[in-house]
């Protein structure tokens, strides 16, 4: 993955555009928050092959970014992307990374189902 | 050390690692079979390499050849049991104590290392154990092996007393940290941290003595 480059962001989102696609978005701070800070909590949220289809698609920010996806009957929304690659199955991986490198939150789209 | 055949029923590649590989290399030393029933590919970690060199889409790829390298440092048979991270407690129970039943019927060991369910933090650690323990308990009782269960809560000495078996693995300590390096995307950044810290070293130090005496305890299925 690469840092994120608004411009090739938001030409890889309007490319799924108006499309049937896959989408995985989760978030997570770990299965060891309490375990690790006795004043955390876990908390953690995944989808995985939602098939959805949005009209328009919209990245913010800078260092770290926001997107929107506007579906027919709602919204699909991600906060704290990092990082991005279109992967040689050409699907669209976004992910949010901590200073150590690990995953806070990803948001992906593909035409075809995930694994 | 009087075992014939050991079965490690864990969800995650790099459970074993910190565990219990101490006590694996000890029985590797003297011979025993060990196989490693790991239940998942930890597809949902969060750990990506540090820095990071994985993605959620390539990182149960990765795992997998990491959990192959561990176990040839091991020197362990392993069969992945496909679950899928983070959902192993949703499973019926019931179907993947069978599902372990089947293979624990075919390789009849003596010995069964897994979790302790409920003190053992998370999810898919305590739903393994459970199933694990539950697999166990339908066998028949006159082939039934002994279960040694892993309980890693901050309190479990204080909820459930001093650990049966204590076992000192100063002597595979290399070794152990050869098995948790073989995990490189996971433990990378963690041992590269712990290597610089003033800890390292003294094995009396708390870090040390985490991954020094690896505890269990008996499970008794008649209580």
């Amino acid at each position: 993955m690469e840092r994120i480059e608004i411009d090739g962001v938001q030409e890889a989102l309007e490319r799924f555009a108006h499309k049937d696609v896959y989408i995985h978005l989760e978030t997570t701070n770990g299965a060891y928050a309490r375990h690790f800070d006795s004043n955390a909590y876990n908390v953690g949220a995944f989808i995985r092959n939602a098939q959805v289809r949005y009209t328009q698609a919209k990245i913010v920010g800078h260092e770290s970014y926001r997107i929107g996806l506007k579906t027919e009957n709602g919204w699909i929304y991600a906060e704290g992307l990092t990082d991005w690659e279109i992967d040689k199955h050409d699907r669209l991986l976004m992910a949010g990374h901590d200073v150590e490198g690990r995953l806070m939150v990803s948001l992906e789209i593909s035409e075809t189902p995930f694994d | 050390m009087d075992q014939q055949h050991v079965v490690i029923i864990l969800p995650h590649p790099d459970d074993e690692a910190f565990g219990c590989s101490g006590t694996i290399l000890e029985y590797r030393k003297n011979n025993i079979p060990v196989t490693y029933l790991c239940g998942t590919l930890g597809e949902m970690g969060r750990n990506m390499g540090s820095p990071f060199f994985a993605n959620r889409e390539t990182l149960p790829e990765i795992r997998k050849k990491e959990l192959q390298d561990a176990c040839k440092a091991l020197d362990i048979d392993l069969q992945m049991l496909g679950y899928r991270d983070k959902t192993l407690e949703f499973e019926d129970r019931g179907e993947v104590a069978e599902h372990l039943k089947s293979i624990l019927e075919d390789i009849q060991p003596s010995l069964v290392i897994t979790f302790y369910p409920g003190h053992a933090v998370h999810p898919d650690h305590d739903a393994m154990g459970a199933a694990a323990i539950k697999a166990v308990e339908r066998m028949d009782p006159d082939h039934r092996p002994e279960v040694w269960a892993k309980a890693i809560t901050h309190n479990r000495h204080e909820m459930l007393g001093e650990p049966d078996v204590v076992n000192d693995v100063k002597d595979q300590f290399e070794d152990k940290m050869k098995v948790i390096e073989a995990h490189r995307s996971q433990a990378e950044g963690m041992l590269s941290k712990f290597r610089n810290s003033p800890e390292f070293g003294d094995m009396d130090s708390e870090g040390m003595k985490m991954l020094r005496y690896e505890e269990f305890y008996k499970w008794d299925f008649n209580s």
